[in-house]
């Protein structure tokens, strides 16, 4: 009999082309996302006077740099420079552009997904590192650098060393109104930025399976914030179901041949991981972070920290991480005011996540200006003919087009110095959001809650939530 | 490629935790060609005022340290944001060499495939390093990829790195070279690949 192995073990063994005496493996990638910010990539390229080996697995996406208003067009002319070269480089190598004007235009990992472009049992990179947001059908990806997207653009293939497999087992079920963000933000102030260096990592147990794909989505695109540079859920029902009918997935025949290989990729019974954590749902609540890093998350009924610890570093750190906030030790979180609101990303931009904060905004007036701009242009229109647009914009809430936005603030959308955002992005990092933002990170739910109070509030205290 | 064998320079003990990628190069210097040279835009936001004026007390600034080749940080260096552009700044600055107790996953292999060395040194040794270059007359190390060690300061250290990683850097070897010996592998590697692992045509469904 065969050793058990695990869904990681499987998803590599089927990638490995060549095996060389040190442990390096040459891995074949079936998708390659390429975004605007690739140029440095196809610079090389063509300093290399080499063309794109498989342009029918490479796609192009312009999502970070891009304006989310006035658009089809490009007020700077940097930003429009980049776009025209990355439509450019998709007509000259012919590979498939969601260009600016392309209906199902969006961010590059909803895109993935909803056009069924991101299957179990593949091997997916992008030169952005939350590509681990894809490991949610139970595939294999992760985020690469430019020297990296420009050897897969020449060659198809990757090289890596096997990652050390990890599982956390989430145990019983999310309580209501605690969602997967709340969950990923929880995982990693357990473990840690570095709880899952050198890792790939799987999630399983009753509150993963019970989990949407979008929740799952959100989990797995987090995990990069606790180090991991993959991460994955085994595929089921749920996968299956989301798959059918896409766009570029497989259908009749050839998608019941593809659902046999996927039932086959779970992980065997008796299958060893090097690290096993378990957390237990019910014990996570609607979460917050209070300084400048993912792991700096706690319940929102938690007070910040005091700069104090055995360790000195640690201690300078909590204070330079306050100092920065602009809050004050053994404050209580529920007591800081926010100045704006974002819901938007990768992380928790998708059609679920405008529902669940619409629901607490509906019929509501927000105290805070605030942006919402959907994870892709499929995503607007689905929330349009659902009307969720009108809930934002009578809360008072502004409703823009598709791209990664106020998340990283290099496409015009910024939380200006010193203003503090409640946002449904995956960085709190200093200036991320725009040079001396202040960032809190939470789910839609919360964001929605912030926004309606003007303060950092539990979503369940405010009264008559239909749920 | 550059190969990496031994550096002998001055060494900034920045000294600074959790140093990500967005510190090291902030999104919005992104959009420039390569070619203007990202040396200027490296730890941008925490070396300069919001009016452009230097910050006081920034160590890289300090004219002590003014000719840095190798940047001493605390944990966690280069988390974040795959940003190739983290290494470009650092490597147009001038430095080769950065040692930390940890490194981001993505930054580390950016950092190999433009030459320059993520040395990994446990936290006491990151310390000692931190406190002999602040007081040292001359903060000078010697880094020897070979031996694996690092010299000066009155210190001698051991540090580590993937053995892959260190063979590469010291070979200045090229992924696009060790992969193109396998070419006739690549192709049959392809030609079993499974049907429905390849993107079907919208157009051609209907
Ligand atoms: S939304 Fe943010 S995290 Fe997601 S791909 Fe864009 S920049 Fe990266």
């Amino acid at each position: 009999m065969s050793t058990p192995r695990t869904l990681f073990d499987k998803l590599w063994d089927s990638h490995v082309i060549a095996l060389r005496e040190d442990g390096e493996a040459l891995l074949w990638v079936d998708r390659h996302f390429v975004h605007e910010g690739s140029h440095h990539a196809f610079r090389q390229l063509d300093a290399k006077a080499m063309t794109v080996a498989e342009p029918a697995l490479t796609f192009g996406i312009a999502d970070h740099y891009v304006p989310t208003r006035g658009r089809p067009h490009i007020a700077d002319p940097e930003v429009a420079g980049m776009v025209g070269r990355l439509s450019d480089n998709a007509a000259r190598h012919g590979f498939r552009l969601f260009g600016l004007d392309d209906p199902a235009q969006g961010i590059v990992h909803v895109v993935g997904p909803e056009q069924g472009l991101t299957l179990p049992g593949l091997l997916i990179v992008c030169g952005d590192s939350h590509t681990s947001t894809h490991g949610a059908f139970g595939a294999y990806a992760f985020g690469i650098g430019a020297s990296e997207v420009a050897h897969v653009l020449m060659t198809q293939t990757i090289w890596q060393r096997k990652p050390r497999r990890m599982r956390i087992t989430v145990n019983g079920s999310l309580g209501p109104h605690v969602s997967a963000k709340d969950l990923a933000l929880h995982v990693i102030a357990a473990i840690g930025t570095n709880g899952a260096q050198g890792h790939a990592l799987e999630y399983a147990g009753p509150a993963i399976t019970a989990l949407s794909m979008e929740g799952r989505l959100t989990l797995c695109n987090m995990s990069i914030e606790a180090g991991a540079r993959c991460a994955m859920v085994g595929p089921d029902e749920t996968t299956f179901a989301w798959v059918r009918g896409k766009p570029f997935a497989p259908a009749g025949a050839a998608l019941d041949d593809a659902i046999a290989a996927w039932r086959g990729l779970a992980t065997d019974a008796g299958a060893v991981f090097d690290r096993e954590v378990s957390i237990d749902g019910a014990a996570v609540a609607p979460t917050v972070t209070w300084g400048v890093s993912p792991e700096d998350a706690l319940p929102i009924s938690a007070r910040a920290p005091f700069a104090q610890s055995d360790d000195p570093a640690r201690a300078s750190y909590i204070a330079g991480a306050l100092d920065y906030m602009g809050l004050e030790g053994g404050m209580a979180l529920s007591e800081i005011r926010v100045d704006r609101v974002f819901i938007g990303s990768c992380t928790n931009a998708r059609l679920e996540d405008l529902r669940a904060a619409a629901a607490v905004l509906r019929g509501r007036k927000a105290v805070v200006p605030g942006l919402i701009s959907p994870g892709s242009s499929l995503v607007k229109r689905a929330a349009e003919a659902e009307g969720l647009d009108r809930i934002f914009t009578e809360a008072g809430l502004s409703w823009a087009e598709s791209g990664c936005s106020m998340c990283v603030g290099m496409n015009g959308d910024l939380v200006a110095s010193g203003e503090r955002c409640a946002s449904t992005t995956n960085r709190n990092f200093r200036g991320r959001q725009g040079l001396g933002a202040r960032t809190h990170l939470m789910s839609p739910a919360m964001v929605a809650a912030a926004a309606v109070t003007g303060r950092l509030t539990d979503v369940r205290t405010l009264p008559a939530l239909a749920s | 490629m550059e190969r990496f064998t031994t550096l002998t320079a001055t060494a900034c003990p920045l000294g600074l935790a959790n140093v990500d990628t967005d510190q090291l190069i902030p999104a919005r210097f992104m959009k420039r060609s390569r070619a203007e040279g990202y040396g200027g835009f490296l730890l941008h936001d925490l070396r300069f005022e919001p009016d452009g004026a230097a910050r006081a007390g920034f160590r890289l600034d300090d004219p002590r340290y003014a000719a840095s080749r190798i940047l001493v940080a605390r944990r966690t260096f280069g988390t974040g944001s795959s940003r190739e552009a983290a290494v470009y700044a650092l490597w147009d600055y001038g430095i080769r060499c950065v040692i930390a107790p940890s490194f981001g996953d993505i930054f580390a292999s950016n950092a190999v495939k433009n030459g320059l060395l993520p040395a990994l040194v446990s936290d006491a040794d990151c310390e000692r390093l931190l406190a002999e270059l602040a007081r040292a007359p001359q903060p000078q190390l010697t880094v020897d990829l070979e031996a694996l060690t690092i010299t000066g300061a009155g210190l001698s250290l051991p540090f580590s790195l993937d053995p892959v990683r260190r063979l590469q850097l010291l070979n200045g070897w090229d992924d696009l070279d060790l992969t193109r010996r396998h070419s006739a592998e690549i192709a049959g590697f392809r030609a079993a690949r499974p049907d429905w692992t390849w993107p079907t045509t919208p157009s051609a469904r209907a």
